[in-house]
């Protein structure tokens, strides 16, 4: 969140930004209603999910695998779900109200049960 | 090209954080945009017209961009990749870089069919080398669903509602791939997110030209078109399969289609799912669907006919 803004003096000419990417440090996972929720065992490793994710919500380890979602940027729109060829297996949504104060765990048994 | 795996392990070109909606697909296309560029062999460079894209992810004081980007003003994101372009090359000519470093300009389609065709035909007239990719969503979307001459026929905006008389845009959508294609430039092409093969391929393809390239680019809207989040890239794929955006390329005047529908859909199920074509589903407005779809053929035909004939400039 913006903290102090600069004072006019602070400001680098031509409204220059030194730390390229720094827009991570805002999060926008407080905006989502629905959140995708991932299982593993099911997930093919397709990637469709990472090549079609407009917030860059997908975690990627150094193999290029998928290692889980990204829930501080994750604005929960839902196109990793449509997208995935798996069905609603590997990947699903579910209410915000019912995952709140639950484990990964639970939520995961939760989503997946319905 | 390279597995999604290979793409994954890059580092991000455009990362999170920007405050676009929930399911707009403008950082769909330029991630996939950027995965595709070579950046072990060069460096990019961006430059931004005013839309959705410039203000989310250049919001004072925090950027997305893990490039160099710039931004000056809404009609001259074309104009300012070239200045950046020109300096490159002096600096290329006085031995002050030895860097590769492509350009690429990014804009919607407001800051490209309308308000930025001035600047962008007058770069690509003089020959600079940059890509400029327009993402476009049919309408001014960034101030709230204004008509553009990239909105097409019958959509309903703030600036073209339907009411009793009028039922949303009059006229057709404007040929911007026919408009720049005047200006005989070695590549043109036309792609969308859904396919996102074709668009990496056509954006490393583009890079690598000496000159100025183009890449016409569908964004579904979700808020301006009127459709669930999730939807976006299924809307995307809808209009390739009804060839409403058919996926082209134009290399040297000589079209190639890169991918021709097995069975062709009708408008209708374009049309239906966005609620800014709600009222041509109305009773008594049949005509006008028919009438999307006889234009939406007659240019697909005209495309065919041009493959076929395999004529160039």
């Amino acid at each position: 969140m913006a903290e102090k803004l600069l004072d006019w003096n602070e400001v680098l000419i031509g409204a220059t930004i030194k730390d390229p990417g720094n827009s991570r440090s805002y999060e926008t996972g407080s905006w989502r209603v629905e959140r995708p929720v991932w299982n593993p065992d099911e997930c093919i490793q397709c990637m469709f999910c990472w090549v079609y994710c407009p917030d860059s919500s997908i975690l990627v380890d150094e193999n290029g695998k998928m290692t889980g979602i990204d829930y501080d940027h994750c604005k929960g729109c839902g196109i990793c779900v449509e997208q995935c060829p798996k069905k609603s297996k590997a990947l699903t949504m579910l209410l915000e109200a019912d995952a709140k104060g639950k484990s990964e765990e639970e939520i995961r048994k939760e989503a997946f049960s319905k | 090209m390279a597995l999604l795996n290979d793409l994954a392990k890059k580092k991000e070109g455009l990362v999170n954080g920007h405050r676009l909606c929930p399911g707009c697909t403008h950082s769909v296309i330029m991630r996939q945009a950027l995965a595709a560029a070579d950046t072990d062999k060069y460096d990019i460079v961006i430059a931004a017209a005013t839309g959705c894209f410039e203000v989310s992810t250049g919001l004072y004081p925090y950027t997305s961009w893990n490039v160099p980007w710039i931004h000056s003003a809404f009609e001259n994101a074309a104009s300012t990749i070239a200045g950046v372009e020109a300096m490159y090359k002096v600096w290329k000519k006085k031995g002050k870089t030895n860097k590769d470093i492509r350009f690429i300009a990014v804009a919607s389609d407001g800051g490209t069919y309308d308000i930025g065709l001035q600047a962008l035909s007058g770069a690509i007239e003089r020959g600079h080398q940059f890509l400029y990719i327009c993402n476009d969503n049919n309408a001014y979307q960034n101030t709230g669903n204004q008509r553009s001459s990239a909105t097409p026929f019958g959509a309903s905006t703030t600036t073209s509602p339907n009411g009793t008389i009028i039922q949303g845009k009059t006229q057709p959508k404007k040929d911007i791939m026919s408009v720049l294609e005047g200006h005989h430039m070695q590549y043109i092409a036309q792609a969308s997110p859904s396919n996102w093969r074709d668009l990496m391929d056509k954006v490393k393809k583009a890079l690598d030209v000496n000159g100025p390239t183009y890449i016409n680019v569908i964004e579904p809207c979700t808020t301006g078109w009127g459709f669930p989040a999730h939807k976006a890239i299924e809307i995307a794929q809808l209009a390739v399969d009804t060839c409403v955006w058919p996926l082209y390329e134009v290399v040297e005047g000589k079209v190639v289609i890169n991918y021709k529908p097995k069975n062709k859909l009708p408008v209708e199920e374009y049309l239906k799912p966005q609620k800014r074509f709600a009222h041509l589903f109305k009773k008594g407005n049949e005509h006008l669907i028919e009438e999307y779809q006889k234009q939406v053929d007659k240019h697909w035909e005209w495309l065919l006919k041009r493959e076929e004939s395999g004529i160039s400039y």
